[in-house]
Parts: structure tokens; C-alpha cells; sequence
């Protein structure tokens, strides 16, 4: 067969259907469909097979892309599938989520230098992910069990991970997690349009057929110390990956009005306690009818597009850069503007304005423009003297960023950054023997699959340091 | 298995139409529990995520002490549905930072309304670190009371008031302060655990005096991990997360006026959601 090149391939993404927006602004169906089987094999024809793939490069655990995608060229789903779980514990969740512009698709060499699309890689393993999940396919290795027992703290995507590699590698395996429900931000914080649970349960029971053992409703630190599951609890060793979910206030003047909240909270609110269904659900949200989310990541798109859902007349977005350095999934912002979501770019909040009864009534913003650089690269925003304005919103959400949680901290020895998060080395271990940690608390907020990437490297890292022999483990 | 996925009650008792005590076995945090700490209970899985202070807990039985006052629908929820020998759906704790029990010679132990139960394991700690103790509680009236024993038997000094005058003091607890203060003069620090009215009144009785006074708060929460800020409050002017740097805080730094307009955040759903409960209970019977 001739190589392919850029110019023998089909130019047009193939189609992916995706419900109109007037339509699912006003539900929490999935917002986009999937690949059905002919559009996937029609994707699988725009990559070009480099023999020096550059999405591998991009993919923060390397992805065997053109591999996996050769064999959904051979049909064969099911090979494509184990190899791309050679790589991602969570190929339905990533495919979904990931940043795939800043990622594998940044970079493919069908996206470089043309004014094509790069192929779709995240859609593509989502579709794999789906049907994974449709024919119950689970890649149970032959398990050769050793003496080992470890524990894990929080069951985001780096602490399952990190669990699905040990529980692989023989260990046994025992995931604590605070609240009632596993999952981490997966879970509490990115929605069912765009997430559902299902997915995500999938992927626990993934992770329960392995043997691993969930206990939730357990906070560590509180409930026994890392000292003590070492000490008295008999495990060999411990993985924190806990996440950095403590939101981020401006303290500027009305910030404790009623109506302002974090959009961790409108988000667990709505996500974890089903405050969407009150008051078949106990837990209200009480959401006004004028919102406005400072902020424009993927937790801001989030929040707005579930105020939308939930029946929100306006929803606006107040974000102190302009749109070129907006940090969401471009794909998140394009879904945000279809649906409604009005942008104030350049814009800045001073204050928060209440009625007598101390409910926020409007916020008063300021103009910025963009002066130089900063430390991130970015050009940093300047207010404009004199360009205050007001505009109504009974509803204010703050997503303008995260903090480490302090509880581990408050309760353990385990070294932390002056930030506050926790220190590790390159092989993320801690200053504690035998206790390791990665994802959103070691790194600061990050990625789904970052997280994922550093709940394997810990998990490589703790075999190591139990003496496990990785050539015992069959994959 | 799942060993701390079921979370069975062991005891109930009802102190009062309200007020009533749930003791659920639960080994790992009667270990862990410290006075001053809380845990969050769902009753069921369509619950609201409820905090309540860790009234008592005994690490010889295993078991860990609620009272709780029936006061919306999640609360009169856990009144009906909570029996001996039914279970809990989830319970996590033990949260929040314990109290510090401070190297105090003589103190004032505070509690009304809801805080009578959980300013009991504060009594005793600070009886066991070699205090004298001053235990002053309030209640509406005196067929309300519940605890004296307990509380006389870790309090050197005893104090009930009643609002009717019914029993003890006539009169708010305020008063049970500042005839402690006035028949000491030595009292080093003050807690106090009730409604936030209750608490700020008490760091007002204290602030002239200049007498340490500790309070504990009990905004809103969601998780009480510290992920969503829904439980923040203003103390000297910063904003603190009360599941996280507290619950307690500085009586004199608190902005209680901050907290109370918080509190009434959700008044129009908690009517809704009561009213609702209410109908369905009166259609089942
Ligand atoms: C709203 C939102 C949208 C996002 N969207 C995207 C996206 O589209 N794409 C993307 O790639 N990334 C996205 N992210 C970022 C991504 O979700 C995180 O980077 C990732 O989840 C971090 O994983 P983690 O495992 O480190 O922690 P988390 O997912 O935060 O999980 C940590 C878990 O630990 C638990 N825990 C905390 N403390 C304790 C304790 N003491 N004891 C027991 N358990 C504890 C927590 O309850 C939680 O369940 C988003 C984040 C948010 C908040
Ligand atoms: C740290 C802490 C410790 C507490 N300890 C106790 C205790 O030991 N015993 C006890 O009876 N109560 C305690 N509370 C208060 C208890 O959580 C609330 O009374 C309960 O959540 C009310 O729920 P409801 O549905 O019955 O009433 P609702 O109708 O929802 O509310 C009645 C009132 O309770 C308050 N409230 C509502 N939701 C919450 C919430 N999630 N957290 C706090 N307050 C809320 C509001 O001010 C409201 O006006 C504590 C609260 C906190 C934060
Ligand atoms: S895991 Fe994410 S970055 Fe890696 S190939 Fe898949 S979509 Fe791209
Ligand atoms: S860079 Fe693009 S075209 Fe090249 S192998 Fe990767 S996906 Fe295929
Ligand atoms: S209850 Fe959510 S941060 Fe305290």
C-alpha cells in the first residue's frame, strides 16, 4: 500500500453528531454522540501512520496512537482497544476530556502547517472506550497475588490509577475516598453532559473486577493519619492522590453575600447531591435566574453550562483576560457560546453589590487591557482607570482557581511546598518512607490524564519500592 | 469486605419532642474522635449531606454520640427513620480541627439549645486536664434538661438556666456568665456551643472582661472537606473555612452577623422542602 500523505486523505473530519444546542442547553444529556462505527473507520483513514509520530510525543503517557489506530483499520476493536489500555487505565474519560488541542492533537502531523483538522484522536478513543463499555470487555490480566497490601487516598484519576497498576501487579489494594460516592472531580465536579456517570461507574467497576476495594465516607488524616496506616494498619505502602479542590475567593468587598458560592459548590451541589432534582433530592441549590461565573476554565464552562440547564435566563462569563488566553477546552468555550453563555472578555469584578436582605443584586466590574508579560507567558491584565461598570446577577460563581486541601497536612509530617502542596521527587515519592502522592496535589490543578499519568508512574514507582519484579506481571 | 460501609444505630434517646440522642457504632472513630470535632451524616441516599457535633463518644464500646434537634426536614427525617437497629447511610468524620483543650486554670463550659450536648466532651477534657470547671447550660424549660448527672460529674460548678425559670437561673446563659465571672475574677478562658445568637451574646458578655472566649460555628456545609467554600465564614476580617480551620474560632474575632445572614441562605427551600415532608408523612398515616 502507498503511504498516505496529506493530500490522499479524507480532508473533512468525519462526522460526529452532536445535539443541537438549543435542545440540550435545556437537559443534561450528553451533549455529543460518539463516532458510530462507519465514521470512526472513515477518522482511522486521516492519520497518515508517521514512522515518528509526533501525537505520541504529545500524549502525557504515550499513547500508542498509530498503532491502535492500524488495528481499528484491521477491525480489530478489540486488539485496539488493549493497546490503548496498555497506556490509559480511562480511555472512555479521556477521550471525552482531555485537552486534546494542547495535547496528541496539537500536535498531529495532519493539523501542523495545513488548514485541515488534526485526526480526531480523543473521539476515537472514546469510541473504543464505549464500545469497551458496551461489550463488557475488561482486560483481567492473570493476577499473580503477593503479600503486599497498599493504600490509596482519593479516588480521582490518579488514585485509580495508581490502584489498577498495584491491583495488576499483584498487591492488594484498598482506595479510601471522604465522600459517599468514588470518582474524584470526575464524579463531583465535570457534569453528566459532558461526563455521564455511567462512564465513570464503569470504570470503578473496572477496577473492582481487579480486586481493588473501595471504602468511601472515609477521610484520612481524620480518621487515622498516614502515620498510622503504615504503623498499626498494616500497609506497605501508601498513594496520595487527593486533588487540590480548595476554591480560591478574591476577597473583594460582598464576597459573603447569599447567591455568591465557588463553583465546586454549585457543581457538587448539582453533580454529587443531585440538586438539580430538589426536592425529590434534599439538597437545594437555590440558583437565580442572572448568573455570572468569574473565571473561564473548564470548572467555569462547567458551572455555566449547568446554570443554563438548570433554567438560568442569562448566564454570563467575567474573565479578566481576552478570549485568546481563555485556559478551557476549545471545544467546552464553543459549546458554552452556542449555547448561550455570554462572554465578557477583559473584564474584571471589584465588588459584589447586595440588596437589605444580603442577597447579591449585581457586581461591579472594570475594564482590563492587556499589558506585558507575565510570569506564565501570558500578557498580563491591566485595569482601565475610570471603565467600572455594573450589570445585574442574582447568582455569582467563583471558578478562578484552587488550593491545596490543608487536611493532610494538619495531620501528618509529610513535607509540603510553600505552596502548600505535597513535595515529592521525580520518582513521586514523599518525604515519608514508603508514601507516595501525584496528580492535582502535587502539580496544582492539571489534567484528567496528567493525573492518570502520575498515578502510574507512583504506582511503577511503589512496585520498585516493594521489590515487586515487573517481568512477574502479565498485562 | 466493605467493613465501614454500614453504620448501625445502637441507642436512641428522645429528650424531648426535639431533641434526641442517636449512638451509632462506628470503632474506628470512637478512636479518633476528639472533642470539638463533627461528623456529616445522609440518612439516606437522597439525603442532604447533615453536619452534627460529636456529642460523646466511648472508645471501649465503639460507639460515637449524636444529639440532634429536629429543626427542617432532614433533621425531623433523621428523628423518624432513625431507630435502634436500622443503620445510617453514610457518616464521615471525624472533622474539623479538635478543640484545644488549653493548659486553662478555670473555665467556663457554655451550652444552649443544640450546644448542651457536644460543650459535654469540652467539659471533660478540660476536667481531665486538671481544670476547674464551670459547666453552664441553657434550656427552654426544665422538663427539657437532659445530662445533669453527666455534667456534674466532670463540672465543679454546675449552672441551669431556664427561660421560663422553671428551673436554675430565670434567665439566659448570659447570666450564668456574669455571675461566674463576678464570683471568680479569675477565669481564664470561656467556650461556648448554641445557637450563633446565643454564642455571639456570650463573646459580648466576655469581650469587656477581656476573656478568652472560644465558640463553635456551624454554618452550611456540603462536604466539609474543605472543596467547596460553602461554610465560610468571617473571622477578623479573612475569610475562614469552618469544616477545615475550625469549627472553632475566636468569639471576639467572629463576624456573627456575616454567619447569621449566611445561615438563612436557604429559607425558602427549607420551608418547601418541610412543608413537603410534612404532607407526605400526614398522607402515610
Ligand atoms: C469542574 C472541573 C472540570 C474539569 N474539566 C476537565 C477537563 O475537561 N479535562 C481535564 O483533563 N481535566 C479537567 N479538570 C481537571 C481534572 O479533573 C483534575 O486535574 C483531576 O481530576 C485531578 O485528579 P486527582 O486524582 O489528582 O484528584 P481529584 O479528581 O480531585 O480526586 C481527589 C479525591 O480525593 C478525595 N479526598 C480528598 N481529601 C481526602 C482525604 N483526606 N481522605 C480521603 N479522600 C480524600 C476527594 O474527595 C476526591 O474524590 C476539571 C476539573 C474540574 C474541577
Ligand atoms: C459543625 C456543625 C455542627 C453541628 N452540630 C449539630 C448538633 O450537634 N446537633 C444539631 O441538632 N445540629 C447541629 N448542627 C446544625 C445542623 O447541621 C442543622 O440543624 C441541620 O443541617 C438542619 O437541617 P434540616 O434539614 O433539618 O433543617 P433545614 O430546614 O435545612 O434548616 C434549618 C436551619 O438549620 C440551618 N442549616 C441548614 N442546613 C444546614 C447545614 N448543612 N449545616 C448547618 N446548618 C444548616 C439553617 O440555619 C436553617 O435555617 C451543626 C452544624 C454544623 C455546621
Ligand atoms: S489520553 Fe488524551 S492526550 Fe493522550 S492520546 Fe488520548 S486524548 Fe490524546
Ligand atoms: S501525528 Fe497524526 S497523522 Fe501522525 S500518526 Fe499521529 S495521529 Fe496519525
Ligand atoms: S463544607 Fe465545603 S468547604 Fe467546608
Amino acid at each position: 500500500m502507498a503511504r498516505k500523505t496529506i493530500r490522499t486523505i479524507p480532508q473533512e473530519r468525519a462526522v460526529m453528531s452532536v445535539q443541537d444546542p438549543e435542545v440540550r442547553s435545556k437537559n443534561f444529556d450528553e451533549v455529543s454522540h460518539g463516532f458510530d462505527l462507519e465514521n470512526a473507520m472513515l477518522e482511522c483513514e486521516r492519520c497518515l501512520m508517521c514512522p515518528e509520530p509526533a501525537c505520541i510525543a504529545g500524549c502525557p503517557v504515550s499513547i500508542d496512537i498509530p498503532g491502535f489506530i492500524a488495528k481499528m483499520l484491521e477491525k480489530d476493536h478489540r486488539g485496539a482497544y488493549d493497546l490503548l489500555t496498555d497506556s490509559t487505565q480511562l480511555p472512555a474519560v479521556c477521550g471525552r476530556v482531555c485537552p486534546q488541542e494542547d495535547q496528541c492533537e496539537g500536535v498531529c502531523a495532519v493539523g501542523v502547517g495545513t488548514d485541515l483538522e488534526p485526526v480526531a484522536i480523543g473521539r476515537l478513543e472514546r469510541f473504543l472506550g464505549d464500545m469497551a463499555i458496551e461489550k463488557g470487555w475488561q482486560k483481567t490480566s492473570h493476577i499473580v497475588a503477593n503479600r503486599f497490601r497498599v493504600a490509596i487516598v482519593g479516588s480521582g484519576p490518579a488514585g485509580m490509577a495508581c490502584a489498577a497498576d498495584l491491583a495488576k501487579a499483584g498487591c492488594s489494594v484498598t482506595i479510601y475516598e471522604a465522600l459517599h460516592a468514588p470518582g474524584g472531580v470526575l464524579r463531583y465536579g465535570i457534569p453528566e453532559f459532558r461526563l455521564p456517570n455511567t462512564v465513570v461507574d464503569a470504570e470503578i467497576a473496572n477496577l473492582k473486577a481487579l480486586g481493588v476495594e473501595f471504602q468511601c465516607n472515609i477521610l484520612v488524616g481524620r480518621l487515622f493519619t498516614i502515620e498510622q496506616m503504615l504503623d498499626d494498619m498494616g500497609f506497605d505502602a501508601v498513594f496520595i492522590g487527593v486533588g487540590a479542590g480548595t476554591p480560591h475567593f478574591m476577597d473583594i468587598p460582598g464576597e459573603n453575600l447569599n447567591g455568591v458560592l465557588s463553583a465546586n459548590e454549585l457543581l457538587t451541589r448539582c453533580n454529587l447531591m443531585h440538586a438539580g432534582e430538589f426536592p425529590k433530592y434534599d439538597t437545594p441549590l437555590g440558583l437565580g435566574r442572572r448568573v455570572a461565573v468569574i473565571g473561564s476554565g473548564n470548572t467555569a464552562m462547567d458551572a455555566m453550562r449547568v446554570s443554563l440547564r438548570l433554567g438560568a435566563e442569562e448566564v454570563h462569563c467575567v474573565y479578566r483576560r481576552s478570549e485568546v488566553e481563555c485556559p478551557a477546552r476549545r471545544e467546552e468555550l464553543h459549546h458554552a457560546q452556542e449555547e448561550g453563555v455570554t462572554f465578557h472578555w477583559l473584564t474584571n469584578p471589584v465588588e459584589l453589590l447586595g440588596d437589605a436582605d444580603n442577597n447579591v443584586r449585581s457586581i461591579r466590574c472594570i475594564q482590563m487591557e492587556l499589558g506585558e508579560p507575565d510570569a506564565s507567558g501570558r500578557r498580563r491584565p491591566v485595569p482601565v482607570a475610570g471603565s467600572e461598570f455594573d450589570f445585574d446577577a442574582d447568582t455569582v460563581v467563583y471558578a478562578i482557581g484552587t488550593s491545596p486541601n490543608p487536611i493532610l497536612g494538619q495531620t501528618s509530617h509529610i513535607g509540603l511546598n510553600k505552596w502548600g502542596y505535597i513535595d515529592t521527587d521525580d520518582s513521586l515519592a514523599t518525604s515519608l518512607a514508603g508514601v507516595y502522592a501525584g496528580g492535582d496535589i502535587v502539580t496544582g490543578a492539571a489534567t484528567v490524564i496528567q493525573a492518570m499519568g502520575a498515578g502510574r508512574k507512583a504506582a511503577d514507582s511503589i512496585r520498585r519500592y516493594l521489590g515487586i519484579r515487573s517481568s512477574g506481571v502479565v498485562y | 469486605g466493605d467493613a465501614v460501609a454500614c453504620f448501625p444505630i445502637v441507642s436512641r434517646t428522645d429528650f424531648s419532642e426535639t431533641t434526641f440522642l442517636l449512638e451509632i457504632h462506628h470503632p474506628m472513630m470512637a478512636k479518633a474522635a476528639k472533642p470539638g470535632q463533627f461528623v456529616i451524616v445522609m440518612v439516606n441516599e437522597h439525603g442532604e449531606r447533615v453536619p452534627l457535633t460529636i456529642a460523646d463518644f466511648d472508645r471501649v464500646k465503639g460507639t460515637i454520640t449524636l444529639v440532634v434537634q429536629a429543626v427542617g426536614k432532614s433533621s425531623r427525617e433523621m428523628q423518624d427513620a432513625c431507630q435502634v437497629g436500622g443503620s445510617i447511610f453514610a457518616i464521615v468524620g471525624p472533622m474539623g480541627i479538635p478543640s484545644e483543650v488549653s493548659n486553662a486554670k478555670k473555665v467556663i463550659c457554655v451550652g444552649g439549645g443544640l450546644g448542651v450536648a457536644p460543650i459535654f466532651p469540652q467539659a471533660r477534657a478540660f476536667k481531665e486536664a486538671g481544670a476547674y470547671v464551670i459547666g453552664v447550660v441553657g434550656f427552654r424549660s426544665a422538663n427539657l434538661m437532659f445530662w445533669e448527672e453527666k455534667f456534674k460529674s466532670v463540672c465543679d460548678e454546675f449552672v441551669v438556666c431556664t427561660d421560663d425559670g422553671s428551673a436554675g437561673i430565670h434567665g439566659l446563659v448570659t447570666q450564668g456568665i456574669e455571675q461566674a465571672i463576678i464570683a471568680h475574677g479569675d477565669i481564664n478562658e470561656v467556650v461556648a456551643i448554641g445557637p450563633p445568637i446565643m454564642m455571639r451574646a456570650c463573646a459580648e458578655t466576655t469581650r469587656p472582661h477581656k476573656i478568652k472566649t472560644m465558640v463553635s460555628l456551624n454554618p452550611i456545609m456540603v462536604d466539609g472537606t474543605g472543596m467547596c467554600g460553602g461554610c465560610r465564614v468571617r473571622v477578623a476580617d479573612r475569610i475562614k473555612f469552618a469544616c477545615v480551620d475550625g469549627p472553632d474560632f475566636d468569639g471576639h474575632a467572629v463576624d456573627f452577623d456575616d454567619l447569621l445572614s449566611r445561615l438563612h441562605r436557604y429559607k425558602p427551600e427549607e420551608k418547601q422542602a418541610m412543608e413537603r415532608y410534612s404532607d407526605s408523612c400526614r398522607r402515610l398515616s
